[in-house]
Protein backbone atom coordinates (compact mmCIF):
# COMPACT_ATOMS: atom_id res chain seq x y z
CA UNK A 1 0.00 0.00 0.00
CA UNK A 2 1.08 3.08 -1.18
CA UNK A 3 1.30 5.64 2.31
CA UNK A 4 1.28 9.46 1.18
CA UNK A 5 4.17 11.89 3.02
CA UNK A 6 2.00 14.79 3.91
CA UNK A 7 -0.26 12.28 5.86
CA UNK A 8 2.81 11.08 8.14
CA UNK A 9 4.49 14.24 8.47
CA UNK A 10 3.70 17.49 10.67
CA UNK A 11 6.13 19.81 8.66
CA UNK A 12 7.41 20.28 5.11
CA UNK A 13 9.17 23.21 4.16
CA UNK A 14 11.89 25.19 2.27
CA UNK A 15 13.65 28.22 3.17
CA UNK A 16 16.84 29.38 2.39
CA UNK A 17 20.25 28.61 4.35
CA UNK A 18 22.25 31.39 4.01
CA UNK A 19 21.56 32.83 -0.14
CA UNK A 20 23.30 30.35 -2.05
CA UNK A 21 21.57 26.93 -0.56
CA UNK A 22 17.89 25.92 0.14
CA UNK A 23 17.22 23.12 2.90
CA UNK A 24 13.92 21.30 3.38
CA UNK A 25 12.65 19.87 6.54
CA UNK A 26 10.37 17.02 6.51
CA UNK A 27 9.09 16.56 10.31
CA UNK A 28 7.13 13.19 11.05
CA UNK A 29 4.19 13.08 12.83
CA UNK A 30 5.75 9.92 15.08
CA UNK A 31 8.70 8.18 15.71
CA UNK A 32 7.22 5.01 14.58
CA UNK A 33 6.66 6.79 10.59
CA UNK A 34 10.29 8.70 11.17
CA UNK A 35 12.18 5.50 11.91
CA UNK A 36 10.26 3.35 8.69
CA UNK A 37 11.43 6.22 6.11
CA UNK A 38 14.56 6.43 7.45
CA UNK A 39 14.89 2.67 7.23
CA UNK A 40 13.48 2.15 3.74
CA UNK A 41 15.82 5.20 2.71
CA UNK A 42 13.10 6.48 0.44
CA UNK A 43 14.20 10.09 0.94
CA UNK A 44 17.18 9.84 -1.17
CA UNK A 45 19.77 11.78 -3.81
CA UNK A 46 18.24 10.26 -6.84
CA UNK A 47 14.43 11.17 -5.68
CA UNK A 48 15.67 14.90 -5.18
CA UNK A 49 17.70 15.16 -8.25
CA UNK A 50 14.36 13.49 -10.26
CA UNK A 51 12.01 16.24 -8.33
CA UNK A 52 13.84 19.14 -8.68
CA UNK A 53 15.88 18.50 -11.85
CA UNK A 54 18.94 18.70 -10.56
CA UNK A 55 22.11 16.80 -10.27
CA UNK A 56 23.49 14.85 -8.20
CA UNK A 57 26.39 17.34 -6.98
CA UNK A 58 24.18 19.94 -6.33
CA UNK A 59 23.01 18.23 -3.15
CA UNK A 60 24.46 19.80 -0.19
CA UNK A 61 23.20 17.01 1.98
CA UNK A 62 20.06 15.03 3.81
CA UNK A 63 20.82 14.57 7.34
CA UNK A 64 18.40 12.28 9.35
CA UNK A 65 17.53 14.24 12.85
CA UNK A 66 16.57 12.17 15.43
CA UNK A 67 15.97 14.93 18.14
CA UNK A 68 13.03 16.56 15.78
CA UNK A 69 12.26 13.39 13.68
CA UNK A 70 13.38 14.87 11.38
CA UNK A 71 14.99 14.50 7.62
CA UNK A 72 16.98 17.54 6.24
CA UNK A 73 17.48 17.98 2.47
CA UNK A 74 20.13 20.83 1.40
CA UNK A 75 20.65 21.50 -1.68
CA UNK A 76 22.69 24.46 -3.91
CA UNK A 77 20.12 26.92 -5.16
CA UNK A 78 19.83 26.96 -9.26
CA UNK A 79 19.86 31.35 -8.73
CA UNK A 80 21.85 32.90 -5.46
CA UNK A 81 18.66 34.56 -3.62
CA UNK A 82 17.60 37.69 -5.08
CA UNK A 83 19.71 37.86 -8.48
CA UNK A 84 18.58 38.22 -11.46
CA UNK A 85 15.75 35.58 -12.74
CA UNK A 86 15.54 34.66 -9.38
CA UNK A 87 11.77 33.57 -8.48
CA UNK A 88 12.04 33.22 -4.50
CA UNK A 89 14.05 35.46 -2.32
CA UNK A 90 13.16 33.60 1.15
CA UNK A 91 13.13 30.40 -0.69
CA UNK A 92 9.90 29.86 1.50
CA UNK A 93 7.81 28.27 -1.49
CA UNK A 94 9.95 25.17 -3.06
CA UNK A 95 8.45 22.58 -1.13
CA UNK A 96 5.06 21.65 -3.01
CA UNK A 97 6.60 18.86 -4.94
CA UNK A 98 7.51 16.92 -1.66
CA UNK A 99 3.96 17.07 -0.43
CA UNK A 100 2.71 14.79 -3.42
CA UNK A 101 5.58 12.08 -2.44
CA UNK A 102 4.22 8.45 -1.58
CA UNK A 103 6.02 5.32 -0.93
CA UNK A 104 5.35 1.62 -0.03
CA UNK A 105 6.42 1.15 2.69
CA UNK B 1 26.80 27.23 42.83
CA UNK B 2 25.89 30.76 41.50
CA UNK B 3 22.55 31.60 39.83
CA UNK B 4 21.64 30.91 36.47
CA UNK B 5 22.12 33.71 33.47
CA UNK B 6 19.22 35.13 32.78
CA UNK B 7 17.67 36.65 29.37
CA UNK B 8 15.05 38.39 28.10
CA UNK B 9 15.03 37.95 23.80
CA UNK B 10 12.22 40.33 22.95
CA UNK B 11 10.88 39.45 19.39
CA UNK B 12 12.32 37.45 16.38
CA UNK B 13 13.85 40.58 14.59
CA UNK B 14 13.64 44.26 16.17
CA UNK B 15 10.45 45.83 14.65
CA UNK B 16 8.47 42.62 14.57
CA UNK B 17 6.82 43.41 17.86
CA UNK B 18 5.93 41.56 20.75
CA UNK B 19 2.81 42.01 23.44
CA UNK B 20 3.65 44.63 26.49
CA UNK B 21 2.22 41.33 28.79
CA UNK B 22 5.24 39.37 27.83
CA UNK B 23 7.90 41.38 28.13
CA UNK B 24 7.12 42.67 31.77
CA UNK B 25 6.47 38.54 32.35
CA UNK B 26 9.95 38.52 31.58
CA UNK B 27 11.21 41.80 32.97
CA UNK B 28 9.37 39.84 36.50
CA UNK B 29 11.93 37.04 35.96
CA UNK B 30 15.10 39.63 36.49
CA UNK B 31 16.75 39.53 33.30
CA UNK B 32 20.75 40.56 33.55
CA UNK B 33 20.46 40.95 29.56
CA UNK B 34 17.77 42.41 27.14
CA UNK B 35 18.78 41.82 23.80
CA UNK B 36 17.24 41.11 20.09
CA UNK B 37 18.61 40.26 17.23
CA UNK B 38 17.93 43.05 14.32
CA UNK B 39 19.31 41.45 10.59
CA UNK B 40 19.11 38.94 8.49
CA UNK B 41 20.13 38.20 4.98
CA UNK B 42 17.07 36.37 3.94
CA UNK B 43 15.14 39.66 2.15
CA UNK B 44 17.59 39.38 -0.17
CA UNK B 45 20.59 41.75 -1.28
CA UNK B 46 19.17 45.07 -1.87
CA UNK B 47 18.94 46.13 1.35
CA UNK B 48 22.60 45.10 2.32
CA UNK B 49 23.69 47.39 -0.82
CA UNK B 50 21.39 50.27 -0.91
CA UNK B 51 21.88 50.74 2.85
CA UNK B 52 18.13 50.52 3.51
CA UNK B 53 16.93 49.11 6.56
CA UNK B 54 13.55 46.25 5.50
CA UNK B 55 12.43 46.72 8.98
CA UNK B 56 10.03 49.63 9.31
CA UNK B 57 11.34 52.62 11.44
CA UNK B 58 8.28 53.56 13.53
CA UNK B 59 7.77 49.98 14.80
CA UNK B 60 11.33 49.34 15.89
CA UNK B 61 10.94 52.75 17.31
CA UNK B 62 8.10 51.10 19.06
CA UNK B 63 10.36 47.71 19.94
CA UNK B 64 13.04 49.61 21.06
CA UNK B 65 11.80 52.35 23.39
CA UNK B 66 9.93 49.90 25.49
CA UNK B 67 13.35 47.92 26.09
CA UNK B 68 15.32 51.00 26.73
CA UNK B 69 12.98 52.43 29.21
CA UNK B 70 13.05 49.25 30.83
CA UNK B 71 16.60 48.64 30.53
CA UNK B 72 17.46 51.86 31.65
CA UNK B 73 15.38 52.37 34.23
CA UNK B 74 16.42 48.81 36.08
CA UNK B 75 19.93 49.21 35.34
CA UNK B 76 19.84 46.00 32.27
CA UNK B 77 22.06 46.44 29.79
CA UNK B 78 20.11 46.27 26.69
CA UNK B 79 21.80 45.07 23.04
CA UNK B 80 20.95 45.04 19.09
CA UNK B 81 22.48 42.70 17.04
CA UNK B 82 22.97 43.34 13.47
CA UNK B 83 21.33 46.91 14.01
CA UNK B 84 19.28 48.51 10.73
CA UNK B 85 18.76 44.89 9.10
CA UNK B 86 22.16 44.03 7.62
CA UNK B 87 24.48 45.75 9.75
CA UNK B 88 26.72 48.10 7.32
CA UNK B 89 27.02 51.88 8.50
CA UNK B 90 24.13 53.22 6.94
CA UNK B 91 21.89 50.35 8.66
CA UNK B 92 23.86 51.23 11.84
CA UNK B 93 23.28 54.89 11.77
CA UNK B 94 19.67 54.63 10.77
CA UNK B 95 19.09 52.82 14.36
CA UNK B 96 20.95 55.12 16.05
CA UNK B 97 19.27 58.21 15.26
CA UNK B 98 16.36 56.14 16.32
CA UNK B 99 18.15 55.50 20.16
CA UNK B 100 18.93 58.97 19.93
CA UNK B 101 15.30 60.29 19.58
CA UNK B 102 14.30 57.98 22.14
CA UNK B 103 16.78 58.85 24.93
CA UNK B 104 15.63 62.96 23.94
CA UNK B 105 12.19 62.13 23.57
CA UNK B 106 11.95 60.56 26.91
CA UNK B 107 14.98 62.59 28.89
CA UNK B 108 16.74 59.62 29.22
CA UNK B 109 20.32 59.75 30.35
CA UNK B 110 22.75 56.42 29.24
CA UNK B 111 25.70 55.10 27.69
CA UNK B 112 25.55 53.98 24.67
CA UNK B 113 28.32 51.65 22.82
CA UNK B 114 27.99 51.65 18.99
CA UNK B 115 30.37 48.85 17.21
CA UNK B 116 30.85 49.06 13.52
CA UNK B 117 30.84 45.95 11.19
CA UNK B 118 31.38 47.50 7.39
CA UNK B 119 34.32 47.17 6.40
CA UNK B 120 36.91 48.97 4.28
CA UNK B 121 37.29 47.36 -0.18
CA UNK B 122 40.66 48.69 -0.30
CA UNK B 123 42.23 46.70 2.78
CA UNK B 124 40.10 44.12 1.71
CA UNK B 125 41.24 43.98 -1.34
CA UNK B 126 44.53 43.69 0.19
CA UNK B 127 43.22 41.10 2.08
CA UNK B 128 41.93 38.86 -1.34
CA UNK B 129 45.62 39.69 -3.07
CA UNK B 130 47.50 37.67 0.58
CA UNK B 131 44.96 34.89 -0.24
CA UNK B 132 43.16 35.49 2.90
CA UNK B 133 39.60 35.60 1.27
CA UNK B 134 38.04 31.93 0.55
CA UNK B 135 34.37 31.15 -0.62
CA UNK B 136 31.65 29.80 1.65
CA UNK B 137 31.03 26.82 -0.69
CA UNK B 138 28.78 27.33 -2.56
CA UNK B 139 30.02 30.99 -3.94
CA UNK B 140 32.06 31.35 -6.97
CA UNK B 141 35.40 32.67 -5.60
CA UNK B 142 36.24 36.25 -5.38
CA UNK B 143 37.73 38.58 -7.89
CA UNK B 144 39.22 41.77 -7.38
CA UNK B 145 36.79 43.05 -10.12
CA UNK B 146 34.16 42.16 -8.32
CA UNK B 147 35.07 43.18 -5.04
CA UNK B 148 35.32 46.50 -7.12
CA UNK B 149 31.89 46.71 -8.03
CA UNK B 150 30.81 45.67 -4.52
CA UNK B 151 28.66 48.32 -2.91
CA UNK B 152 29.36 47.55 0.66
CA UNK B 153 30.70 44.76 2.72
CA UNK B 154 30.29 43.50 6.25
CA UNK B 155 31.55 41.44 8.22
CA UNK B 156 29.40 39.40 11.08
CA UNK B 157 31.39 39.94 14.53
CA UNK B 158 31.86 37.36 17.68
CA UNK B 159 31.33 37.70 20.77
CA UNK B 160 35.04 39.32 20.82
CA UNK B 161 33.74 43.20 19.84
CA UNK B 162 30.35 43.01 22.10
CA UNK B 163 33.02 41.62 25.17
CA UNK B 164 35.03 44.74 24.42
CA UNK B 165 32.57 47.24 24.69
CA UNK B 166 30.68 45.58 27.72
CA UNK B 167 34.27 46.43 29.23
CA UNK B 168 33.15 49.84 29.19
CA UNK B 169 29.70 49.49 30.83
CA UNK B 170 27.31 50.62 28.41
CA UNK B 171 23.92 50.65 28.95
CA UNK B 172 22.72 50.06 25.44
CA UNK B 173 25.02 48.19 22.56
CA UNK B 174 24.00 49.02 19.26
CA UNK B 175 25.75 46.59 16.75
CA UNK B 176 26.20 46.44 13.88
CA UNK B 177 26.11 43.12 10.87
CA UNK B 178 26.69 40.02 14.04
CA UNK B 179 26.44 36.71 14.14
CA UNK B 180 22.70 35.99 15.53
CA UNK B 181 23.88 34.01 18.60
CA UNK B 182 26.39 36.79 19.59
CA UNK B 183 24.01 39.88 20.75
CA UNK B 184 22.74 36.83 23.63
CA UNK B 185 25.83 34.95 24.43
CA UNK B 186 28.59 37.73 25.01
CA UNK B 187 27.89 39.04 27.75
CA UNK B 188 26.85 35.40 29.82
CA UNK B 189 30.33 34.15 28.27
CA UNK B 190 32.27 37.27 29.58
CA UNK B 191 31.24 36.19 33.10
CA UNK B 192 32.03 32.96 32.70
CA UNK B 193 29.37 30.99 31.70
CA UNK B 194 29.82 27.92 29.20
CA UNK B 195 30.37 29.49 25.39
CA UNK B 196 28.74 26.43 24.12
CA UNK B 197 25.71 26.72 25.73
CA UNK B 198 25.30 30.74 26.02
CA UNK B 199 25.96 30.02 21.58
CA UNK B 200 23.30 27.74 21.20
CA UNK B 201 21.20 29.06 23.59
CA UNK B 202 21.52 32.42 21.66
CA UNK B 203 20.78 30.45 18.05
CA UNK B 204 17.36 30.09 19.88
CA UNK B 205 16.77 32.82 21.28
CA UNK B 206 17.54 35.10 18.45
CA UNK B 207 13.94 33.81 16.64
CA UNK B 208 12.47 34.33 20.05
CA UNK B 209 9.24 32.61 20.29
CA UNK B 210 9.63 30.75 17.38
CA UNK B 211 11.07 27.68 18.80
CA UNK B 212 7.85 27.30 20.73
CA UNK B 213 4.17 25.78 19.76
CA UNK B 214 1.88 27.24 18.88
CA UNK B 215 5.11 29.70 17.32
CA UNK B 216 5.41 33.24 16.78
CA UNK B 217 7.73 35.96 14.93
CA UNK B 218 6.35 38.71 17.45
CA UNK B 219 6.47 37.62 20.59
CA UNK B 220 9.02 37.00 23.26
CA UNK B 221 10.77 34.16 24.77
CA UNK B 222 13.43 33.62 27.73
CA UNK B 223 16.46 31.81 28.68
CA UNK B 224 18.56 30.79 31.87
CA UNK B 225 21.63 29.26 31.26
CA UNK B 226 23.33 27.24 34.28
CA UNK B 227 26.79 25.40 35.14
CA UNK B 228 26.13 22.74 32.30
CA UNK B 229 22.94 23.19 30.70
CA UNK B 230 20.19 26.08 29.66
CA UNK B 231 16.52 26.74 29.63
CA UNK B 232 13.78 28.17 27.67
CA UNK B 233 10.68 29.86 28.81
CA UNK B 234 7.75 30.88 26.61
CA UNK B 235 6.25 34.18 28.22
CA UNK B 236 2.65 34.22 27.08
CA UNK B 237 0.21 31.49 28.78
CA UNK B 238 -0.89 30.19 24.74
CA UNK B 239 2.78 29.00 23.86
CA UNK B 240 4.58 25.97 25.07
CA UNK B 241 8.45 25.32 24.77
CA UNK B 242 8.43 21.87 24.14
CA UNK B 243 11.52 19.42 22.77
CA UNK B 244 10.24 18.83 19.42
CA UNK B 245 9.55 22.62 18.72
CA UNK B 246 13.32 23.60 20.00
CA UNK B 247 14.55 20.94 18.61
CA UNK B 248 12.53 21.91 15.67
CA UNK B 249 13.82 25.15 15.36
CA UNK B 250 17.51 24.24 15.72
CA UNK B 251 16.88 22.91 11.86
CA UNK B 252 15.93 25.86 10.68
CA UNK B 253 17.60 27.95 7.92
CA UNK B 254 20.52 25.34 8.62
CA UNK B 255 22.75 23.22 6.62
CA UNK B 256 23.00 20.60 9.31
CA UNK B 257 21.46 20.18 12.01
CA UNK B 258 24.38 18.83 14.17
CA UNK B 259 26.89 21.15 13.09
CA UNK B 260 26.72 24.58 13.04
CA UNK B 261 29.42 26.89 12.23
CA UNK B 262 30.05 30.28 13.02
CA UNK B 263 32.58 33.07 14.28
CA UNK B 264 35.95 30.98 16.04
CA UNK B 265 34.58 27.08 15.36
CA UNK B 266 31.20 25.19 15.29
CA UNK B 267 28.24 24.15 17.14
CA UNK B 268 28.65 20.22 17.54
CA UNK B 269 24.90 19.04 18.57
CA UNK B 270 26.07 15.48 18.31
CA UNK B 271 25.62 14.85 21.82
CA UNK B 272 22.57 17.25 22.25
CA UNK B 273 20.14 16.30 24.82
CA UNK B 274 16.46 18.15 24.62
CA UNK B 275 14.50 17.25 27.98
CA UNK B 276 10.84 18.90 29.05
CA UNK B 277 11.41 20.06 32.34
CA UNK B 278 7.97 21.47 33.14
CA UNK B 279 4.81 21.81 30.79
CA UNK B 280 6.31 25.00 28.85
CA UNK B 281 10.09 24.91 29.44
CA UNK B 282 12.72 22.67 28.03
CA UNK B 283 16.12 21.78 29.47
CA UNK B 284 19.03 21.45 26.87
CA UNK B 285 22.41 20.08 27.63
CA UNK B 286 25.32 18.52 26.14
CA UNK B 287 26.00 21.07 23.65
CA UNK B 288 30.15 21.14 22.51
CA UNK B 289 31.74 24.21 20.59
CA UNK B 290 34.76 22.68 18.61
CA UNK B 291 37.33 25.68 17.83
CA UNK B 292 38.52 25.74 14.30
CA UNK B 293 41.99 25.74 13.17
CA UNK B 294 41.70 29.19 12.49
CA UNK B 295 40.05 32.35 13.16
CA UNK B 296 37.87 33.92 10.48
CA UNK B 297 34.91 36.18 9.91
CA UNK B 298 32.39 35.46 7.97
CA UNK B 299 31.78 38.65 5.02
CA UNK B 300 28.50 39.43 3.34
CA UNK B 301 28.59 41.98 -0.01
CA UNK B 302 26.13 43.14 -2.79
CA UNK B 303 26.91 45.01 -5.79
CA UNK B 304 24.48 47.37 -7.58
CA UNK B 305 23.41 45.53 -11.46
CA UNK B 306 20.88 47.90 -12.20
CA UNK B 307 17.22 49.36 -11.95
CA UNK B 308 14.42 47.22 -12.46
CA UNK B 309 11.32 48.19 -13.97
CA UNK B 310 7.98 45.74 -13.65
CA UNK B 311 4.80 45.42 -15.53
CA UNK B 312 1.47 42.61 -14.45
CA UNK B 313 -0.65 41.38 -16.63
CA UNK B 314 -2.55 37.55 -17.29
CA UNK B 315 -4.15 36.04 -20.12
CA UNK B 316 -7.28 33.79 -20.01
CA UNK B 317 -6.75 33.11 -23.85
CA UNK B 318 -7.00 29.57 -24.27
CA UNK B 319 -4.90 30.11 -27.45
CA UNK B 320 -2.29 32.24 -25.88
CA UNK B 321 -2.33 29.99 -22.74
CA UNK B 322 -1.12 27.20 -25.06
CA UNK B 323 1.50 29.63 -27.21
CA UNK B 324 3.16 31.15 -24.43
CA UNK B 325 6.38 30.31 -25.06
CA UNK B 326 6.05 31.01 -28.64
CA UNK B 327 5.38 34.40 -27.83
CA UNK B 328 7.60 35.26 -25.17
CA UNK B 329 10.33 34.21 -27.98
CA UNK B 330 8.82 36.08 -30.25
CA UNK B 331 8.50 39.24 -28.01
CA UNK B 332 11.63 39.50 -26.81
CA UNK B 333 13.21 39.08 -30.60
CA UNK B 334 11.38 42.01 -31.77
CA UNK B 335 12.69 44.01 -28.66
CA UNK B 336 16.12 43.05 -29.46
CA UNK B 337 15.24 43.65 -33.04
CA UNK B 338 14.11 46.93 -32.50
CA UNK B 339 16.57 48.46 -29.82
CA UNK B 340 19.67 46.94 -31.57
CA UNK B 341 23.04 49.10 -31.82
CA UNK B 342 21.35 51.53 -29.36
CA UNK B 343 20.24 49.60 -26.56
CA UNK B 344 21.47 46.28 -25.86
CA UNK B 345 23.06 46.03 -22.05
CA UNK B 346 19.49 44.46 -20.56
CA UNK B 347 17.54 41.40 -18.85
CA UNK B 348 14.12 41.27 -20.09
CA UNK B 349 12.24 38.48 -18.20
CA UNK B 350 8.53 36.78 -18.48
CA UNK B 351 7.70 35.54 -15.24
CA UNK B 352 4.83 33.38 -15.54
CA UNK B 353 2.51 32.50 -13.02
CA UNK B 354 0.81 29.22 -13.35
CA UNK B 355 3.31 27.35 -15.09
CA UNK B 356 6.51 27.86 -12.96
CA UNK B 357 6.74 31.23 -11.78
CA UNK B 358 7.54 30.33 -8.25
CA UNK B 359 9.84 26.97 -8.35
CA UNK B 360 11.44 28.37 -11.89
CA UNK B 361 14.63 25.91 -12.65
CA UNK B 362 13.26 23.79 -9.81
CA UNK B 363 9.86 22.76 -11.35
CA UNK B 364 9.01 19.54 -12.12
CA UNK B 365 6.29 20.37 -13.61
CA UNK B 366 6.77 23.32 -16.09
CA UNK B 367 3.14 23.17 -18.25
CA UNK B 368 0.24 25.07 -19.06
CA UNK B 369 -1.73 22.52 -19.50
CA UNK B 370 -4.84 22.48 -17.39
CA UNK B 371 -3.98 26.02 -16.70
CA UNK B 372 -6.83 28.67 -17.82
CA UNK B 373 -5.00 31.83 -16.60
CA UNK B 374 -1.75 33.13 -16.56
CA UNK B 375 -0.26 35.54 -14.59
CA UNK B 376 2.71 37.06 -16.59
CA UNK B 377 4.69 39.60 -14.91
CA UNK B 378 7.42 41.34 -16.96
CA UNK B 379 10.67 42.12 -15.85
CA UNK B 380 13.14 44.66 -17.48
CA UNK B 381 16.48 45.26 -15.86
CA UNK B 382 19.20 47.77 -17.85
CA UNK B 383 21.78 50.39 -16.21
CA UNK B 384 19.30 53.42 -15.81
CA UNK B 385 15.35 52.78 -14.97
CA UNK B 386 15.01 54.67 -17.96
CA UNK B 387 15.93 52.48 -19.86
CA UNK B 388 14.77 49.64 -17.92
CA UNK B 389 11.36 51.70 -18.38
CA UNK B 390 11.84 51.67 -22.19
CA UNK B 391 12.25 47.06 -22.55
CA UNK B 392 9.94 47.04 -20.26
CA UNK B 393 7.03 49.36 -21.91
CA UNK B 394 8.24 47.73 -25.51
CA UNK B 395 8.06 44.50 -24.58
CA UNK B 396 4.94 44.94 -22.89
CA UNK B 397 2.92 46.48 -25.55
CA UNK B 398 4.37 44.35 -28.07
CA UNK B 399 3.23 41.59 -26.06
CA UNK B 400 -0.65 43.31 -25.83
CA UNK B 401 -0.80 43.03 -29.40
CA UNK B 402 1.97 39.98 -30.56
CA UNK B 403 0.02 38.22 -33.57
CA UNK B 404 0.56 35.05 -32.58
CA UNK B 405 -1.21 32.26 -35.09
CA UNK B 406 -4.68 31.00 -34.46
CA UNK B 407 -5.06 34.13 -32.66
CA UNK B 408 -8.82 35.47 -32.32
CA UNK B 409 -8.16 37.96 -29.65
CA UNK B 410 -7.43 40.47 -32.35
CA UNK B 411 -8.12 43.48 -29.87
CA UNK B 412 -5.44 42.65 -26.89
CA UNK B 413 -3.80 39.68 -25.56
CA UNK B 414 -3.39 40.99 -21.83
CA UNK B 415 -5.27 42.13 -18.83
CA UNK B 416 -3.55 45.04 -16.82
CA UNK B 417 -4.67 45.10 -13.25
CA UNK B 418 -3.33 48.63 -13.16
CA UNK B 419 -3.11 52.19 -14.68
CA UNK B 420 -0.06 53.13 -14.87
CA UNK B 421 0.76 49.13 -16.02
CA UNK B 422 4.37 49.79 -14.95
CA UNK B 423 6.24 50.08 -11.86
CA UNK B 424 9.71 51.43 -10.73
CA UNK B 425 11.23 48.63 -8.63
CA UNK B 426 14.59 50.42 -8.16
CA UNK B 427 17.67 49.80 -8.40
CA UNK B 428 18.70 45.76 -7.94
CA UNK B 429 21.07 44.01 -6.38
CA UNK B 430 23.02 40.51 -6.41
CA UNK B 431 24.72 39.02 -3.54
CA UNK B 432 28.35 39.15 -4.55
CA UNK B 433 30.63 38.09 -1.59
CA UNK B 434 29.89 35.44 1.01
CA UNK B 435 33.09 34.42 2.26
CA UNK B 436 35.32 33.76 5.28
CA UNK B 437 37.99 36.58 6.15
CA UNK B 438 41.18 35.27 8.20
CA UNK B 439 41.96 37.12 10.34
CA UNK B 440 44.09 36.58 13.78
CA UNK B 441 42.72 38.82 15.70
CA UNK B 442 38.79 39.48 14.86
CA UNK B 443 37.97 41.83 17.42
CA UNK B 444 40.21 44.75 15.35
CA UNK B 445 37.73 44.55 12.59
CA UNK B 446 34.97 45.63 14.82
CA UNK B 447 35.84 49.18 16.03
CA UNK B 448 33.54 50.59 18.50
CA UNK B 449 32.37 54.17 20.23
CA UNK B 450 31.31 55.13 23.69
CA UNK B 451 29.11 57.35 23.89
CA UNK B 452 27.22 59.55 26.48
CA UNK B 453 23.31 60.35 25.27
CA UNK B 454 21.17 62.88 26.81
CA UNK B 455 23.76 64.66 28.42
CA UNK B 456 26.05 64.58 31.73
CA UNK B 457 24.38 62.33 34.06
CA UNK B 458 22.55 63.22 37.15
Amino acid sequence: MMTKLSEITEVIRSKNAGPYELTFDIMFKDYTWFEKVCKAKVINEQLICDIYRIKREDIINIVEFYPAKAIKVTIKRPIPSGSLGETDVYGAQQHGPLLGLAFDL
Amino acid sequence: MREEFRILSTTAILGYGFPLSSFEEGMKRGPHLIAVDGGSTDPGPYYLGAGVSFTNREAVKRDLEIMIKAGVENKIPVVVGSAGGSGGAPHLQWCREIVEEIAKENDLHFKLAVIHAELDKGMLAKELAAGKITPLEPAPELTQEELEATSRVVAQMGVEPFIAAFERAPDVILAGRAYDPTCFAALAIKQGYDPALSLHLGKILECAAICATPGSGSDCMFGYIGEDYFRLEPLSNVRKCTTLSVAAHTLYEKTNPYILPGPGGVLDLHECKFEQESENTVRVSGTKFIPSEFNAVKLEGAKKVGCRTVSIAGTRDPVMIAKIDEIMAGVKERVSDNFKGQLEDYHLRFNIYGRDGVMAALEPQPTTDGAHELGIVIEATAPTQSQADTICAFARSTMLHYGYQGRRSTAGNLAFPYSPSDFHAGEVYEFSVYHLLRADDPAKLFPFEIVELGGDRA
